[in-house]
């Protein structure tokens, strides 16, 4: 039922974000015009973890407290996670082509955060393999669990291994080293991607619970609900 | 303003592969997640009538 105001909070941070970054935000001295991809890039690449902790979170949830709830909260993070885990691939691929010299390299971190997406896809593919989806939700927790342990590797790998991806520009604890308004970019188009990932997450776990619980008479009472 | 005209802005400062091709990709994904997700939806309300009506038909 909220899902439409997400979307619709998604679509307005995302104009305004990408009027910013475009039109506002100034020609990056060493990149040129090819920067502009950081304000898909760097949010994609925020989501892309964050959305595993919170699926973590919610399949750690489900197997403490054996709620059916959780394990469906889980499963219907997993597609969106997998999506904005390859776009921060994709569209550092594109980036790094005009900046390195290279689509890709084997360094640390664009490869744990291709074993990120390996972790989204092994979720996926073991929950559709088990039918019993109790069974299934548990299995599923484990493996995401257990994965939880590439996300500092992720994080941290600019720092323990000596990286071509460069380090953070932006942290807690230092004012950010780059442009106000590249900043206000980066930030507005994040939140826009938050609000499309709890939109899409919605919509999804909506479907799973219909799915699952299809037999229930609540279903069908709620079916007679004018909506 | 960072354009002179809106072929500038097309061209990306000679980067509009990189810059598109990112931004291109993004959005059909994106809205490919939404639109399936309302076929998904439609499929299940579809099926979830369909058996109203069977249940409802039967003696």
């Amino acid at each position: 039922m909220l899902a439409p105001w997400f979307g619709a909070l998604a679509t307005l941070f995302c104009a305004v974000g990408l009027y910013l970054g475009f039109f506002v935000a100034p020609t990056d001295h060493q990149q040129g015009e090819a920067y502009r991809i950081i304000f898909i890039h760097v949010p994609a690449a925020w989501m892309s973890m964050f959305l595993y902790l919170v699926m973590a979170f919610w399949a750690g949830a489900g197997l403490m407290f054996n709620t059916r709830l959780s394990g469906m909260m889980a499963s219907a993070l997993a597609p969106t996670g997998a999506l904005f885990t390859f776009l921060a691939l994709w569209t550092g691929s594109l980036w790094g082509k005009p900046t390195w010299g290279t689509w890709w390299v084997w360094d640390a971190r664009l490869t744990s955060e291709l074993i990120l997406l390996f972790l989204y896809f092994g979720f996926m593919a073991l929950q559709a393999a088990i039918d019993d989806p109790r069974r299934a939700d548990k299995a599923g927790a484990v493996l995401a669990l257990v994965g939880v342990v590439n996300i500092p590797v992720i994080y941290f790998s600019v720092q323990w291994w000596n990286t071509l991806h460069q380090g953070a520009s932006v942290s807690l604890t230092r004012a950010p080293t780059m442009a106000a308004a590249m900043f206000a970019g980066m930030i507005v188009m994040a939140l826009a991607f938050w609000f499309y990932s709890i939109a899409a997450s919605f919509l999804r776990v909506r479907c799973i619970i219909l799915e699952r619980e299809r037999n229930n008479d609540w279903v069908a009472d709620w079916l007679r609900t004018p909506r | 303003m960072n354009w002179g005209s809106w072929g500038d802005f097309f061209a990306m400062g000679g980067y509009a592969l990189y810059v598109w091709g990112s931004y291109g990709v993004a959005l059909v994904l994106m809205v490919t997640e939404v639109g399936l997700l309302f076929l998904r939806k439609r499929n299940i309300l579809d099926h979830l009538d369909r058996m109203r009506g069977a249940r409802r038909t039967a003696p």
